[in-house]
């Protein structure tokens, strides 16, 4: 297509829009609804993952050893660990480790009962190694694994939290896919109307056109261009009014809820738009294209 | 036996540009609107087809744009078989054609530039082109002054004036005239008739559709006469017939 005839797509696109404004206007404010909330799915379950990715870190798996292990046992037991695939971090936690730090955090603030075990770690068979995985869903099958090993005495874990929280990040995902591709098939639907009403709007000037020799392409091109640009503004105005939202949000529960900041994490705006924007323009300009290809195929031939 | 001759020679010099072999054409079972008619237009010629209302002629002109095909027959125009041309063919063949209506058919929203530029658009010529081409046509049709207005203020007469340089910007080998002076009065007519005996004398076969007895009598063409979708004369140099 000849740079002069793109050109001119655009033009007629853009007033095909004008003249259709209503119509238009109905399918941008779908498009643009669909994709809002697509963002506020998207941001739910982004800042979701990116918490749940963070809580990961922090449910460990605690191992510990038969009674009268030697040193050099212990080791091999770390080495056929840190093979595994799915081990992030791997930590030694000695005896007296465990004992200084058990101290710590139960009797901090009575010296006297601490006194009273000074030569003596009660905690004696307790050292440990606490392992750190890359995904929580991979636990269940990491401790099946440890607990083969020979010389593990016992393995402690959450898998319960680690399970729920990968269930949860599922269910989120498949709820918000399944409103979302319905929200789609809405907006195809209009963008649909809308390319249809402007057919008929044109109807004179198609005919005309199909009479002094235009080819299917050229008489097509302006309607397909009116819907990616109608799923183009869809994409916009919600972007923008998300980015908005999303920092202003993110500023009003770090203020007033402060207490939820221990629990959640929330990613940097700018990395949630780094795929946001591209996401949400490839799906706007998407449906424009696919909602107007399907009407012009139907309502166009030559 | 004479004219037969002469019929040969004029064939061998100027090969038809226009046949149509027992072309037939029903809309509906048992009711022909047009019935095994052949013609052969040569390069070049002018030629009238008359006929009442629902004698076929609006038939013939859609066949030949290939907005319908006919039911039965061939139809060859520049040498090739329309009936069999490919649907992507559709409109490089169409670009052979020009095409001038009874209602003008302008598009309203635009201005007398920018219709007759439009032709020039659809076929992708490049803006240097319609540039140049388009005030060369609205010159030929007597509106270089009329480049900006738009239709509506326009006389029907214009108006025509103004489909026909849009019909001829892309320089067709044909140009059909459905009904041309359909709308307009007599004086507009005849300068339209004029303007089409001008084109036509500078080389492109005009066929033109009419109901206008004064017009056919007195420029002497090829006359062809259709009756109930059966060709039932074709003179040179004919009159409207009386049976019309």
């Amino acid at each position: 297509m000849k740079i002069s005839s793109i050109l001119y797509s655009f033009k007629q696109g853009i007033k095909n829009i004008h003249r259709n404004r209503m119509f238009s206007l109905a399918s941008i404010g779908t498009i643009a609804t669909c994709l809002f909330l697509f963002g506020i799915f998207y941001f739910i379950l982004a800042n979701f993952q990116y918490t749940v990715k963070i809580e990961e870190k922090s449910v460990g798996v605690s191992i510990f050893f038969d009674e009268n292990i030697t040193e050099e046992q212990i080791e091999q037991i770390g080495n056929q660990i840190k093979q595994r695939e799915e081990v992030a971090t791997l930590e030694y936690i000695s005896a007296d480790e465990a004992w200084e730090k058990y101290k710590q955090d139960t009797f901090a603030d009575e010296q006297e009962l601490i006194d009273t075990f000074a030569e003596d770690n009660p905690l004696e068979d307790s050292a440990s190694y606490v392992v750190y995985l890359d995904e929580v869903a991979k636990q269940p099958e990491f401790v099946e694994f440890v607990q083969g090993i020979d010389g593990v005495r016992k393995v402690n874990n959450s898998d319960k939290l680690a399970q729920g929280l990968s269930d949860f990040n599922l269910l989120l995902g498949y709820v918000s896919g399944a409103i979302i591709i319905l929200l789609l098939a809405v907006a195809i639907f209009l963008i649909n109307t809308t390319i249809t009403m402007g057919i008929s709007v044109r109807k004179e000037e198609i005919s005309i056109m199909k009479l002094i020799g235009a080819t299917d392409y050229f008489v097509r091109s302006p309607f397909i261009v009116e819907g990616m640009l109608i799923g183009l503004m869809g994409a916009i105005f919600p972007l923008i009014l998300l980015y908005i939202i999303y920092n202003q949000a993110i500023m009003y529960i770090g203020q007033k809820f402060s207490i939820l900041s221990n629990i959640l994490h929330f990613l940097n705006v700018n990395h949630v738009f780094a795929t946001l924007i591209p996401l949400s323009l490839a799906i706007g300009v998407g449906i424009g294209f696919i909602g107007s290809m399907i009407t012009v195929r139907k309502h166009l031939h030559v | 036996m004479k004219n037969e001759v002469d019929e040969l020679l004029k064939e061998s010099i100027e090969p038809p540009i226009i046949v149509l072999e027992n072309v037939s054409k029903s809309y509906q079972k048992d009711v022909d609107a047009v019935k095994d008619v052949s013609i052969k237009i040569r390069k070049g010629e002018f030629v009238f087809i008359v006929g009442s209302s629902g004698s076929g002629k609006s038939t013939l002109i859609k066949m030949l744009l290939k907005e319908i095909e006919p039911t039965s027959g061939k139809i060859f125009v520049n040498g090739r078989d329309i009936t069999r041309l490919r649907r992507r063919l559709v409109p490089k063949f169409r670009r052979n054609l020009g095409i001038v209506f009874q209602d003008f058919r302008l598009l309203k929203d635009r201005n007398v530039f920018e219709n007759v530029a439009f032709a020039q658009r659809v076929i992708e010529k490049p803006s240097r082109t319609i540039q140049r081409n388009v005030p060369a046509m609205l010159s030929l049709v007597g509106l270089s002054d009329k480049l900006n207005a738009f239709p509506r203020e326009l006389s029907g007469g214009e108006q025509q004036r103004v489909a026909l340089a849009r019909a001829l910007v892309n320089n067709p080998l044909i140009l059909l005239a459905d009904e041309p002076t359909g709308n307009l009065d007599p004086k507009n007519s005849w300068d339209i008739m004029s303007l089409l005996d001008e084109v036509n004398k500078k080389g492109t076969t005009v066929v033109v559709v009419t109901h206008n007895v004064e017009i056919v009598d007195a420029m002497q063409k090829r006359v062809i006469t259709m009756n109930k979708g059966i060709l039932v004369s074709d003179e040179q140099k004919g009159g409207y017939s009386n049976e019309n």
